[in-house]
C-alpha cells in the first residue's frame, strides 16, 4: 500500500524567513516543551560523558583524530584523486558535483537512467544541504526517507532539527497523530514500541519494492576506495542491499587516508553522538554486489572555499556526531529549526555563513561562546573561536543587523569614556529603582523570560570611595 | 574544465601547508585483562545475548529450543548447524526471497571486546542482506578470535580483500521517538552471539 506524504510541499520552517532569535521566540512560547527538549539533550550529553570516561585514552584519541583530519585537509586533492582511482578499480562509478545543483542533477539523471520514479533514502545531511528531496519532487520523483526520525519529520513536512536525532523536537503524541493520519494507526496511540513497529512494517514494504537506494557516507578511504556508512537501524543496508542501484553521496571532506584510521574515528563517533560504544552497523562498501550498480557522488558545494578560509577551514574536520548540539545551552533551548539551515547548532553556525553570509549572518551570534562545544568535539574543532571570528567578519562585511551595530557603537563609546560610563551606571540604577517599567518591558531583550534584578544602591566604585578610608 | 578538475584545482589552491599523519601505533597496544568478559558485558549492555558454548551440539540445543524450523524459516550459513535450519542457504541473487526468514545463523570472522561487535564479510553471508532482513540474527565466533579494540580489529583485517563487510553490534535499534529505546527498527529484533570455546 502506498501512503501519501506531504514531502512535496516546501518545509514550512526551513527558509520560512526569520532570524535565529525570531524562530527561537516561536520555540520558546511553550516553556514546558523547551524544558523537556533541554533536559532530553542534556541526558544524551551525560550518556556521552559516561561512555567517554571509560576510555583513559580518550584525549589522545581526539588528538589523533584531529591530526589525521589536519593531514587530510592539507592533502585533500591528492586523497580525492587516490580515492577516485581506487573506487573505480573496485567497480564503483564516481561522479563529481561542484555545487548542490549539479549534485541534484546527477542523482536525477541516475534515477532517469534507471527508469524509476521512486527512491528510498537513508540519512544524508548532504542531501538535506542540497535540498535533494524538493528538487526530485518537482521532477516527479518520490523519495521516502527510511531513518525513523527522518521519516517522521518527512511526514510532518519539516526538515530534521538535529543531524543525529532528526525528530528530537517532537513529542510522541504528535508522532502518534502523524502515523494516524498517514500510516493508518488508531488515533491516540503514542507508545514508541507500537509506533516503531508500524514504521518497520511500512518501510519494509518500501525496501522490498525500491530499485534505487541512496545513502550518505560517514567515511571514505583514499587507500582502498571503500566507504563506510553507520546506522543503528540498519536502514542504509536494507536499502542498499535490496536495490539494483546504490547511490552514495558525500562531501569531499569525508575522506580519510587509510583503513586503519577507521579504528580511531569509529571509536570516537558514536560515543560522542549518543554514548554508544559503536553504532549497530558500520558497513564497509567496497565493491558493488554482483549485478548491482554502485555510484558515488563527490560534492564540493562551498567546501573548497571554506578550505581556503584560514580561520574557518577547521570546520571541515567535522564528522557529524552532533555532540556540540547536545551540549549547547542555546541549541537546547532554541531548538534545531531556529537555525534555519540543514546542519543546526554550533557547527552548523560556522558552516552556514560560508555558503551564504547574508542569509546566515545571525547564526554565529546564536551562541554564548561558553566553549562547551569545543570541549566535547571529538576532532577538536575550535568551534566557539570560529563563531567569534565569524562575528568579526560579518560585522566588517556589513552583514549584521543595524540595531545591533548601533547598540554596539553606543556601548563602545560609553565604555571608552569614564565620565559617560559612570553617568550611564547611575542612570541605570536609578531607572531600575524608580522606573522599573522602563526596562521590564518587551523593548528590552534582556527582560525576555526574566525579571531585571533589583538595582544596587551604589556602584562598586562609589562604595569603594566611601569605604577605603575606614 | 570538468567539475572534477575544477574541484581538484580549487582544493589544491586552498589547502593549507602539509601536515604529517600522527602515529597511531600506541593505540594498538591498549587491551583488557579479560577480553571475553569485556565482550560479554558490552554486548549484553547494548541489547545482545551471549552464550559461551563448548561444542556445536550446545548451539543446536539452544537454537532448537527457541526456533522450531518446521514452523518458522531458519536459514543457516553454517554447515555445522544445517540440521537446526529449515534450509541451508542457496545462492540466489535476489534477496527478496529472504523476506520471511525468522532466524539467520551466520559465522563471523571475529568479535571486538570494546564494543561487542562481530566483523563479517559477504563471503560468510551468501547475500549482503542476510543479516539485515531476518527477524532475528545469530552469529558464531570462536573465543580465541575476540580482539580488544577497533585498532586491533583493523590490524586483523589488514589489507584483506572484500566486496562488502560490516561490524554488527547487537540488534537493530532506534530511539528516535522521545529517546525511548526500541529494539528491531528495520533489521533483526535480537542478536545472539555464540562464543565457541576452542
Amino acid at each position: 500500500m502506498e501512503t501519501t506524504t506531504t514531502q512535496d510541499k516546501n518545509p514550512p520552517l526551513q527558509g520560512a524567513g526569520g532570524s535565529h532569535a525570531e524562530l527561537a521566540d516561536i520555540f520558546n512560547k511553550d516553556e514546558d516543551r523547551v524544558n523537556w527538549h533541554d533536559e532530553t539533550l542534556w541526558w544524551i550529553r551525560a550518556k556521552r560523558d559516561k561512555s567517554v570516561h571509560q576510555l583513559p585514552e580518550w584525549e589522545a584519541l581526539r588528538e589523533a583524530a584531529s591530526n589525521i583530519k589536519f593531514n587530510v585537509l592539507s592533502h585533500l586533492d591528492i586523497y580525492l584523486a587516490q580515492f577516485e582511482a581506487a573506487a573505480k578499480a573496485n567497480g564503483i562509478i564516481v561522479h563529481w558535483a561542484a555545487d548542490a545543483k549539479e549534485h541534484n542533477e546527477i542523482v536525477h539523471k541516475l534515477l532517469t537512467d534507471a527508469k524509476v520514479t521512486q527512491m528510498v533514502k537513508s540519512k544524508s545531511m548532504l542531501t538535506e544541504e542540497c535540498h535533494l528531496n524538493d528538487y526530485l519532487a518537482t521532477h516527479g520523483i518520490e523519495v521516502i526517507d527510511s531513518d525513523l526520525g527522518e521519516r517522521i519529520v518527512q511526514l510532518a513536512g519539516e526538515p530534521p532539527s538535529h543531524i543525529v536525532l532528526p525528530c528530537i523536537h517532537k513529542k510522541k503524541e504528535e508522532i502518534g497523530d502523524l502515523f494516524h493520519m498517514y500510516l493508518g494507526t488508531p488515533s491516540n496511540m503514542s507508545d514508541p514500541q507500537f509506533l516503531t513497529e508500524t514504521a518497520r512494517g511500512s518501510l519494509r514494504e518500501t525496501f522490498l519494492t525500491r530499485k534505487v537506494a541512496l545513502t550518505g557516507v560517514n567515511f571514505a578511504i583514499a587507500e582502498t576506495g571503500e566507504f563506510v556508512v553507520c546506522t543503528n537501524e540498519g536502514n542504509a543496508d536494507m536499502g542498499a542491499h535490496l536495490a539494483d542501484v546504490h547511490i552514495a553521496c558525500m562531501g569531499i571532506e569525508k575522506i580519510i587516508p587509510k583503513r586503519e584510521h577507521l579504528g580511531v574515528f569509529l571509536r570516537l563517533l558514536t560515543r560522542s553522538a549518543t554514548g554508544q560504544p559503536i553504532t549497530t552497523y558500520s558497513s564497509h562498501f567496497k565493491k558493488p554486489r554482483e549485478g548491482q550498480e554502485m555510484h558515488i557522488v563527490l560534492v564540493d558545494n562551498g567546501r573548497s572555499i571554506q578550505l581556503g578560509r584560514e580561520d574557518f577551514r577547521n570546520s571541515l574536520k567535522c564528522i557529524r556526531c552532533g555532540a556540540c548540539m547536545n551540549t549547547c545551552p542555546v541549541y537546547r533551548r532554541s531548538g534545531g529549526h531556529s537555525y534555519h539551515t540543514a546542519v543546526a547548532g554550533p557547527i552548523g553556525s560556522i558552516l552556514a555563513p560560508n555558503l551564504d553570509m547574508k542569509k546566515y549572518a545571525d547564526l554565529p551570534f546564536a551562541s554564548t561562546l561558553c566553549g562547551s562545544c569545543s570541549n566535547v568535539c571529538p576532532v577538536k574543532i575550535d568551534i566557539h573561536d570560529q563563531l567569534y571570528k565569524w562575528r568579526q567578519v560579518l560585522v566588517k562585511e556589513g552583514y549584521t543587523p543595524k540595531a545591533k551595530t548601533v547598540a554596539m557603537h553606543v556601548m563602545a563609546t560609553t565604555l571608552g569614556s569614564s565620565t559617560l560610563y559612570h553617568a550611564a551606571g547611575k542612570m541605570g540604577r536609578l531607572t531600575i529603582k524608580y522606573a522599573p517599567f522602563a526596562v521590564n518591558n518587551k523593548l528590552n531583550p534582556w527582560y525576555k523570560n526574566r525579571d531585571m534584578p533589583e538595582s544596587p544602591k551604589e556602584s562598586f566604585g562609589e562604595w569603594y570611595a566611601k569605604n577605603r578610608k575606614k | 574544465m570538468s567539475s572534477r578538475d575544477k574541484i581538484l584545482a580549487a582544493v589544491a589552491a586552498s589547502k593549507p601547508e602539509a601536515k604529517p599523519l600522527p602515529d597511531i601505533e600506541p593505540f594498538k597496544h591498549i587491551g583488557y585483562t579479560d577480553v571475553l568478559a569485556q565482550y560479554e558485558t558490552v554486548l549484553t549492555t547494548i541489547g545482545g545475548a551471549v552464550h559461551r558454548v563448548n561444542n556445536w551440539d550446545e548451539i543446536r540445543t539452544i537454537v532448537s529450543e527457541k526456533y522450531n524450523s518446521q514452523n518458522v524459516r531458519v536459514l543457516s550459513l553454517v554447515p555445522e548447524l544445517d540440521d537446526v535450519a529449515t534450509s541451508a542457504y542457496e545462492i540466489n541473487p535476489s534477496a527478496h526471497q529472504l523476506a520471511d526468514v525468522e532466524l539467520s545463523i551466520i559465522k563471523a570472522h571475529f568479535g571486538v571486546a570494546e564494543n561487542g561487535s562481530v566483523w563479517v564479510t559477504e563471503e560468510l553471508l551468501g547475500h549482503r542482506a542476510v543479516p539485515f532482513i531476518c527477524q532475528h540474527l545469530a552469529a558464531v565466533i570462536s573465543a580465541s578470535s575476540i580482539v580488544d579494540t577497533m585498532h586491533r580489529a583493523y590490524m586483523r583485517i589488514g589489507e584483506a580483500e572484500y566486496g562488502w563487510g560490516a561490524f554488527i553490534a547487537g540488534p537493530s535499534k532506534t530511539a528516535d521517538i522521545e529517546q525511548s529505546l526500541v529494539l528491531g527498527a528495520h533489521g533483526p529484533r535480537s542478536m545472539t552471539v555464540f562464543i565457541l570455546n576452542d
